[in-house]
């Protein structure tokens, strides 16, 4: 219900005085009302839910991410070991 | 497809499952709140994936599984009448309500249509002037955003024949009941990506704090969720409960301000009801007075509908992370996606559902088997 999915913004124009996009998701181009995110830019992606765009893909973030991602191995190897906590810990989740 | 392929890759999803087994010293429990993560992790089989010591449980997170059966019926009296035209997101229309769903309404003469936007009643509200055209508002707060700006819209520009039938439901107070609960489990969240698009996550930290529970915002493609979940663990392990961002290409802290606005002057908070869970004090939304003109509820006046679920269905449990649908007898066998008993059967991203989809009964059924013969030698 809460599926949403990425696509690219070919075009915008204005509809019932609304502002609206052309949004291209692989072979297929819907309509999308782009009225909570107006500052978007024809050529930029927005995650589009029943027929709204909700939010702007960040590319910075998403790139950033990736190569984070992508050098998990490097990184492992730099980690140090975990220190063994004693069995128990601290008490988690129920109870304000 | 861009953003969404990257995020699907299976070199990464072996580095990140290796990265978790490192982190992971000992067993947690964790719960993706979301249907659609819910959806995501079976269909791909990462809880096969984890370690034995990390368990993904399945939580409330199904607008469509959630919708109490009195709404439906509601939902259904309103559709059947000759005067209106009753549109829905897909998902809806395959619920059953106490007397068959929508279809049935349909095929029986009501006048029922499949809209992809909200925005689609306004058109059929204008080229039907003669009829009323109302909208089951279902969804979280990711849908409120499009639910809103149809009664916005209808009351602004005027477009008196278009209703909502409106039943909203917010994700934190569910959390909140799930860490109130005596019997709770879970010791950290995957939070809704999609919600938080919306609603930033400012309102998860006092959750956080206060039950001292990781919450971290994660997406809904295989990486995403893996990536959340070794956010999650390393939180656990290390004694840390805050509340993180996995899911930073698409949201921030503060989330969509324009949409929030538009969600706040058309809704409010107030109670609802939980299918299989219960009433949830200010766990949704409902239209806010200057709206009564298009509240479905108000003008169609119907009465309140009693009604009753089966009493060996455990969604309720499995709604709040106590039971998998493996531990359901009914599971399976008298409840299946076409004569769904409750609330996680009868949606494609209730638990029950997504296990049954992609063939986990088959496996329970092995199990039972398993029992059986081993009750047999004792």
């Amino acid at each position: 219900m809460c599926l949403a999915i990425p696509g690219k913004v070919v075009e915008t124009f204005n509809a019932n005085s609304m502002l609206m996009a052309r949004v291209q998701f692989g072979g297929v181009v819907r309509e999308a009302c782009l009225e909570y995110v107006p500052e978007t830019r024809v050529g930029e992606y927005v995650l589009v839910h029943v027929g709204f765009a909700i939010s702007r893909v960040n590319e910075e973030e998403a790139q950033r991410t990736y190569a984070a991602l992508a050098e998990l191995d490097q990184l492992s190897e730099l980690n140090t070991p975990e220190v063994e906590e004693a069995p128990g810990g601290r008490p988690r989740g129920g109870g304000a | 497809m861009k953003y969404l392929d990257e995020y699907r890759d299976g070199t990464v999803a072996a580095k990140l499952v290796e990265e978790i087994r490192r982190v992971q010293t000992r067993p947690w429990v964790i719960m993706e709140v979301c249907g659609g993560q819910t959806h995501s992790i079976v269909k791909n089989g990462i809880d096969y994936l984890l370690p034995e010591g990390v368990e993904l449980v399945h939580g409330p997170g199904c607008p469509v599984c959630v919708t109490p059966l009195e709404m439906i019926d509601k939902a259904h009296a309103i559709a059947r009448r000759p005067e209106v035209i009753f549109c829905s997101f897909g998902d809806m229309l395959r619920v059953p309500g106490s007397d068959g769903d929508l279809f049935r309404v349909k095929s029986q003469g009501g006048d029922v249509r499949v809209v992809y936007s909200p925005l689609d009643c306004l058109k059929i509200a204008r080229a039907n002037p003669d009829k009323q055209v109302v909208f089951f508002a279902i969804g979280f707060e990711t849908t409120a955003p499009a639910n809103a700006m149809l009664a916005w819209r209808a009351k602004n520009d005027g477009v008196k024949n278009v209703f909502l039938l409106v039943s909203h439901v917010l994700v934190p107070p569910s959390i909140a009941a799930i860490l109130q609960s005596p019997q709770n489990r879970v010791q950290g969240f995957l939070g809704p990506g999609h919600v938080c698009a919306v609603m930033g996550y400012r309102e998860y930290e006092p959750l956080s704090a206060r039950f001292n529970v990781p919450i971290v915002i994660t997406g809904f493609e295989p990486i995403d969720i893996l990536h959340g979940v070794l956010m999650t663990l390393r939180q656990l392990e290390e004694g840390r409960a805050e509340v993180e961002n996995e899911y930073s290409r698409i949201l921030d802290r503060a989330g969509n301000r324009p949409a929030q606005q538009l969600v706040a002057s058309v809704f409010e908070i107030a109670d609802r009801k939980w299918r299989g869970v219960g009433t949830i004090p200010k766990s949704g939304y409902k239209l806010r007075w200057e709206f009564r003109d298009h509240d479905a509820e108000k003008i169609f006046n119907v009465k309140e509908i009693d009604t009753r679920e089966p009493e060996i269905c455990i969604s309720g449990q499995i709604l709040r992370g106590l039971k998998k649908p493996h531990d359901c007898p009914a599971f399976g066998r008298e409840c299946d996606p076409q004569h769904p008993l409750g609330a996680t059967m009868v949606s494609a991203e209730g638990a029950c559902a997504a296990y049954y989809a992609y063939g986990r009964h088959l496996q329970a059924e092995k199990e039972r088997e398993q029992l059986v013969s081993i009750g047999g030698f004792a």
